[in-house]
């Protein structure tokens, strides 16, 4: 870790000792208090800022207190019978063995109550799965371990990775407290962006193993399958920022996919869009994160500095590569290397830039050429050659990269 | 070898060999149900260590103890761990020891294949935990085996799939042994409709074994195709679909979460009668309702898959089948609140788990209700909130009802009654424990946390400290039931044969500690 | 006190199930090391099935000895044969795991990858251009261009093969119980060499399909579960009629009553499980 990426506040164990008493007092005063509880932890599902959502919530809470009330019921007679019919009080036992007539009371009640369930349970399904008329389409496609964001109709196009502070944060013995992260696990460097008020239609596949796209206040989630396209939709009705997970268990860094739409009003969106789509932005620097990409053909080959590119590599390394590679570049032998002295990233840059570019084939190393910019590939080429010991002095520009494209 | 065999079976009433032999050539079901139960033991001390990691690195947000690949080993083992190696081998075992008693048979129908069923489990075992130390570590795909998650496992791949099939060759050769007892060594008079509870949700869950293992077995033969040599069962791009995997591993899958309870089901019945100094409520209804169960398992398995893009009618389908169940099981719960109704209880260990389990385990149902309601399921589906279903019906149903078995009839197989301070402590402890641990998962998953994760974000961290603190109350508490199993075995106050006053059934009738043979010649039912 | 028919025959402490564990155990060591490329493994595998061999050997060698003298009453008896059914039907359903591949993948996964049901997407984003038949090898035509089997020649010689040995063998039965000896003989005798027989052919259709055709495990959906399918149950038919020559050595040895016969019933049924599976496969693998 050569810049100042990682000088969040750190935690001595003490303090965490600490902070875990506090925490614990808190919580056994929460318990006491439990309405509060239930306003501050969370307790509930969102009931969500979709139609859908607000549906599934109803069903929910609705399936909920009719268990609740045949609990009460059996439970009741249950507790009733513990307290009443008890040796101890002297009672003797009675000597009835089965009835006929209850048993079919007691199937023919919980089956009305079932019937009565589904049929808005039905109902509201039907309603979920309806993913006719969209007014916009994105495709959506899972990778290990982040996801590809492609807007059919306005030929948008980017990946959305774990933000870097949570992603510098979460690694083993990291000393950074997460209370000091700002949703913590829950940021990307770049959002799914929509408008309100429109029916959103997602298509999602999957690159390589399953993966699950679960926002809950937008209403539920749907798997992302490789070599199928499954279809979900929402039509947000309140402006916002939605966080939501991964929600198939997707390897290593499963826990650390986040998804975030920001539901934006129709004009703010037309705007974000034209900024995306229109090139107006300023392409000279990949956004503040950087993996902001989008498919652009504009060139950018201004030579940079060695500081510059270290800079700019050390993050898309850590957003890009970390997770395998691991930030301090010692990789998860055998299944993956280290950068850290590696051959490549030590030797031949030609290859070193070819493999970052088109990947290995038959490994999870992917091609990284679609994704990231030149400049950025150029950042993250010279970063690993100088890296971790790997003091090669090389400075790897832009334009290299484009030559091997 | 084998002359010697013959030679030595002209006497025929002799005990025990000595020493190791005994155990590894053994045939006797007794020694075989002891086998068992003291596998099925030590899986769930290393399944629960296992848990214990996995509740370590989820006490508080942040990776403190293990990286993120060791983690989904730990989740991955824990599970099959606990379902290969702690609950079905100890009703397995429960069976050996009790069946042939409880039925009035010498000992099972197939003693040298009972044998053979127990022994290939430890090998198993010892199969599948080698693969922590191998390069790339254990398998890390979660217990339900997803390709193509699965496929990228390292050197453990075809140590799993094999250490799978050999699970399900043990356990089909059990029940075989199971079916063919209860068919066939009833002793005489002793009509199906006459056997008490426990042999009848065996014979079901038995039946149960036999159609779902060798699909378990099928479908992990296919990942191992897949993996090895080229197949494209589970690849789009060669006309499979992933999606088909989990198909036929929720074809086994479901019906395996009935075979971890029906057993229990069998065991409450039991139990809850005796205690209750009271016939059980409803013999027959308990019959067909567990038929019924068994029957349902078979065709609601896609509840487990309601997010991967099923057409509309399958999601329906098995949505309304799924409810359905929840019919017999209510029958169940009722019959036995009938059977306490105006019986005179008392609440010695054994009851103590089998009410526990009744509060409990109906909790755990209420919420497999919720899940089966697909929209909800939507929401529901992995996260915490599954976590907690599952766990409600498994450790507070499939393990207290084992312990309440082993509270109950420990004095028949040592002659020594347990310390009965001692085991209320174990039941106050569990029980407590259990829900701290289990129930704050319920808002977890409700709030947004999804399941195999190591860490989460911080709004998350009150309710799984807690859910730690209570795994590891739950976890130490169980050191007491261990000490009270071992104590009891040394010595104790002697038990009389019947044991407890409300008894009732053949295993009664034998002296405690029950002899090495049960019963030579058959008793007569009337 | 000696076995008595009036007695269940309840054996004594027997090392066989050690001996197979192990065996087993050595073997799966050895297939799982030799799968992950190393060298040993092979070593492993051989004595893992050089052990479950002598374990086999061993094994039915006390039972057979144990039946001979006698010490097997009826009830006995029916503990084999219910055992035994129960062991079909396991395996019944390890063969359905597979036809449930083949009927998801016809019924659905192909289809759906073709465009249909709600699927639209799947074709139009992902397989543009594929159109659901069956037999196929997928949308990215896995494992090249092939050839599918037909179901004249040389599989309808083989389902006549293994119907007519499902008749012998009744024969054989019929003859057991009549007590004509020779025509036990000569039945078994037919059944196993039939048996035998259908494999050589399904070996030789193997290889003809392999280099011919270029159909293999590797085409797609339509070669793994072909190959799937019909290469469980050849290993089935080979275990049969294994099993099936067996019992014609020891009918030569004069084993086997009318009365008492559960091996000779266990390893016919077995064959007649065989053939019904076969039945399926010709029906739904090569036919339809
Ligand atoms: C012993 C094990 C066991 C048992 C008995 C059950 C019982 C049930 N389970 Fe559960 N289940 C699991 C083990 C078990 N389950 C496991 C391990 C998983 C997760 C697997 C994984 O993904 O890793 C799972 C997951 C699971 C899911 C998938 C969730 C998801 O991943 O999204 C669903 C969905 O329908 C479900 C439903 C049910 C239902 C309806 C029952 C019913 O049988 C419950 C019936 C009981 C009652 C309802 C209570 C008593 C009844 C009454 C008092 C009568 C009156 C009641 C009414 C009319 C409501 N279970
Ligand atoms: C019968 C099955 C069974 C049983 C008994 C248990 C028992 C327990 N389980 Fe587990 N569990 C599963 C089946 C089971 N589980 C399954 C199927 C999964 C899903 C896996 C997947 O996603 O693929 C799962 C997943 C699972 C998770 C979710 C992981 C994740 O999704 O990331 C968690 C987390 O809390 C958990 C916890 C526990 C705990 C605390 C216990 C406790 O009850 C264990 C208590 C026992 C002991 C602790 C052992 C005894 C005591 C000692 C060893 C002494 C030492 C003790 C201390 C040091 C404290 N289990
Ligand atoms: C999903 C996991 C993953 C990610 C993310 C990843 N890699 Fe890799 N990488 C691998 C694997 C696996 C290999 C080993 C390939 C092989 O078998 O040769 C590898 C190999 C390499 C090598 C060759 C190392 C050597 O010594 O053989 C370099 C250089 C490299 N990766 C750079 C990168 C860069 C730069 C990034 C990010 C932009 C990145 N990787 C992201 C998995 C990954
Ligand atoms: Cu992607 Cu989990
Ligand atoms: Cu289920």
């Amino acid at each position: 870790m050569t810049t100042g990426l990682t000088s969040a506040p750190k935690r001595t164990f003490v303090a965490r000792l600490a902070d875990w008493f506090r925490r614990s007092a808190g919580a056994l005063a929460l318990l006491c208090l439990s309405s509060v509880a239930a306003a501050e932890w969370g307790l509930n599902m969102t009931p969500g800022v979709t139609d859908v959502s607000v549906e599934v919530y109803k069903l929910h809470m609705l399936i909920f207190y009719i268990c609740v009330a045949i609990a009460v019921v059996v439970f009741g007679a249950m507790i009733y019978s513990i307290f009443q019919h008890r040796k101890s009080k002297g009672v003797t036992p009675a000597t009835f063995e089965g009835s006929t007539k209850v048993e079919i009371v007691w199937t023919s009640i919980p089956f009305i109550i079932l019937i009565a369930m589904a049929i808005p349970s039905a109902r509201a399904l039907i309603q979920i799965e309806d993913t006719r008329a969209p007014d916009m389409t994105v495709k959506v496609t899972g990778y290990q371990w982040m996801w590809q964001y492609e807007y059919l109709d306005e030929g948008l196009n980017f990946y959305s990775n774990l933000a870097i502070d949570s992603n510098l944060a979460r690694q083993l013995g990291s000393e950074i407290d997460p209370e000091s992260v700002e949703n913590y696990l829950l940021e990307v460097d770049k959002p799914l962006v929509v408008p309100v008020g429109k029916k959103v239609r997602i298509l999602l596949t999957s690159n390589d193993v399953i993966h699950a796209w679960w926002v809950p206040a937008l209403g539920g989630k749907k798997d992302a399958i490789p070599g199928f396209i499954n279809e979900m939709w929402f039509k947000v009705n309140t402006p916002g920022i939605y966080r939501g997970q991964c929600a198939e268990l997707c390897g290593k860094d499963h826990g650390f996919m986040p998804i975030v739409v920001t539901a934006m009003a129709d004009a703010d969106y037309q705007q974000w869009l034209d900024e995306q789509t229109g090139r107006t932005a300023d392409l000279a620097e990949p956004a503040d994160t950087g993996s902001a990409v989008t498919q652009t053909a504009v060139v950018d080959d201004r030579e940079r500095s060695m500081d510059e590119l270290m800079a700019a590599g050390e993050k898309s390394y850590i957003t890009h590569c970390s997770a395998c590679h691991m930030v301090n570049g010692a990789g998860m032998p055998p299944t993956f290397p280290a950068l850290a002295g590696s051959a490549v990233a030590t030797g031949d840059i030609a290859a070193h830039i070819d493999i970052i570019l088109n990947g290995k084939a038959g490994t999870t190393m992917m091609a990284f050429g679609a994704q990231l910019s030149d400049f950025e590939i150029a950042a993250v080429t010279t970063y690993e050659r100088n890296a971790w010991g790997n003091a090669t002095g090389d400075v790897v520009q832009a334009s290299d990269v484009r030559a091997q494209r | 070898m084998s002359t010697e065999t013959l030679t030595h079976d002209e006497h025929h009433d002799h005990g025990p060999e000595s020493g190791l032999k005994r155990w590894l050539f053994t045939t006797n079901h007794k020694d075989i149900g002891t086998l068992y139960l003291l596998f099925s033991l030590l899986m769930f001390f290393v399944g629960g260590a296992m848990a214990m990691v996995i509740r370590a690195e989820l006490f508080q947000p942040g990776l403190q103890f293990v990286d993120p690949a060791f983690y989904n080993q730990m989740t991955t083992m824990h599970a099959l761990i606990m379902i290969f190696g702690a609950v079905m081998p100890a009703f397995v075992g429960l069976a050996n020891w009790m069946l042939p008693m409880m039925v009035g048979a010498p000992d099972m129908a197939l003693p040298r294949m009972n044998n053979w069923s127990f022994w290939i489990l430890p090998f198993a075992f010892t199969l599948l935990l080698s693969t922590l130390f191998m390069p790339g570590g254990a398998p890390a795909g979660g217990w339900t085996m997803y390709p193509p998650l699965v496929l990228q496992l390292g050197d453990a791949f075809p140590f799993l799939i094999f250490s799978v099939h050999l699970m399900g060759a043990s356990s089909i050769m059990g029940a075989i042994n199971i079916i063919v007892t209860i068919m066939n060594m009833r002793a005489p008079g002793m009509s199906l409709l006459k056997m008490p509870l426990f042999p009848w949700t065996w014979l079901i869950t038995a039946y149960l074994l036999i159609a779902v293992m060798p699909v378990l077995a099928g479908a992990v033969t296919m990942l191992l195709t897949d993996q090895f040599f080229g197949t494209s069962f589970f690849t789009a791009s060669g006309g499979g679909d992933p999606v088909m995997f989990q198909h036929i591993f929720w074809f086994f899958g479901h019906p395996e979460v009935y075979i971890m309870i029906l057993p229990a089901f069998g065991i409450i019945s039991e139990v809850i009668p005796t205690f209750a100094r009271k016939k059980l409520f409803g013999y027959e209804a308990m019959v067909y309702a567990t038929a019924s169960i068994a029957f349902l398992s078979f065709i609601v398995w896609a509840h487990h898959m309601f997010t991967v893009g099923m057409p509309l009618s399958g999601q329906l389908f098995f949505m309304i089948s799924t409810m359905l169940i929840a019919v017999p099981t209510g029958v169940k719960v009722f019959n036995w609140v009938a059977t306490m109704w105006r019986g005179a209880m008392t609440f010695e260990t054994p009851m103590l788990f089998a009410l526990a389990f009744l509060f409990l385990f109906t909790i755990g149902g209420f919420s497999g209700l919720m899940l089966a309601i697909v929209p909800a399921d939507l929401q529901y589906h992995d996260s915490y909130f599954v976590v907690a279903h599952f766990h409600y019906v498994l450790v507070p149903g499939a393990i207290f009802s084992i312990m309440c078995a082993v509270y109950y009839w420990l004095p028949k197989w040592t002659g020594h009654m347990y310390n009965e301070t001692l085991g209320k402590w174990h039941f106050w402890l569990s029980t407590i424990f259990v829900n701290v641990t289990f129930f704050p998962q319920h808002f977890l998953g409700l709030a947004g946390m999804p399941r195999r994760i190591p860490d989460y974000s911080t709004q998350f961290a009150d309710f799984n400290w807690i859910s730690s603190v209570g795994a590891f109350g739950f976890g130490l508490s169980q050191l007491l039931f261990v000490y009270i199993i071992f104590s009891c075995i040394r010595g104790g106050q002697k038990a009389t044969d019947r044991v407890w006053e409300g008894s009732h059934g053949l295993e009664w009738t034998l002296p405690s500690p029950a002899p090495y043979h049960s019963f030579e010649t058959a008793p007569e039912i009337r | 006190m000696a076995h008595t028919k009036d007695q269940y025959y309840v054996p004594h402490g027997s090392h066989w199930p050690i001996v197979g564990s192990v065996g087993l155990f050595l073997t799966m060591i050895g297939a799982s090391s030799m799968l992950n490329g190393s060298a040993t493994g092979k070593f492993f595998l051989i004595v893992g099935i050089g052990v479950l061999m002598v374990m086999v050997f061993g094994w039915f060698g006390v039972v057979i000895r144990e039946s001979v003298a006698g010490y097997y009453n009826s009830q006995v008896d029916k503990s084999f044969r219910m055992g035994m059914l129960w062991f079909i039907l396991s395996e019944v359903m390890f063969f359905a795991a597979f036809f449930g591949a083949l009927f998801y993948a016809r019924q659905y996964s192909i289809p759906w990858i073709g465009g249909e049901g709600n699927n639209f997407f799947t074709n139009l984003l992902l397989w543009q251009g594929y159109e659901s038949t069956w037999p196929t090898n997928g949308p990215a035509e896995v494992g090249g261009d092939y050839e599918a089997m037909p179901p004249m020649g040389l599989p309808a010689i083989n389902t006549a093969i293994l119907l007519t040995s499902g008749i012998t063998i009744t024969i054989a039965h019929h003859a057991l119980k009549d007590m004509n000896r020779r025509i036990l003989s000569l039945g078994l005798l037919a059944t196993w060499l039939l048996g035998f027989l259908f494999v050589g052919l399904q070996a030789y259709e193997y290889m003809h399909a392999y280099e011919a055709m270029n159909l293999t495990l590797g085409s797609g959906i339509y070669g793994s579960t072909f190959y799937m399918l019909t290469g469980f149950h050849g290993l089935h038919v080979t275990l049969g009629a294994t099993m099936l020559l067996v019992i014609w050595l020891r009918v030569l040895k004069g084993h086997f009553t009318p009365e008492n016969h559960f091996a000779f019933e266990a390893v016919a049924w077995y064959w007649h499980f065989v053939d019904v599976v076969w039945l399926g496969l010709y029906i739904f693998v090569y036919w339809l």
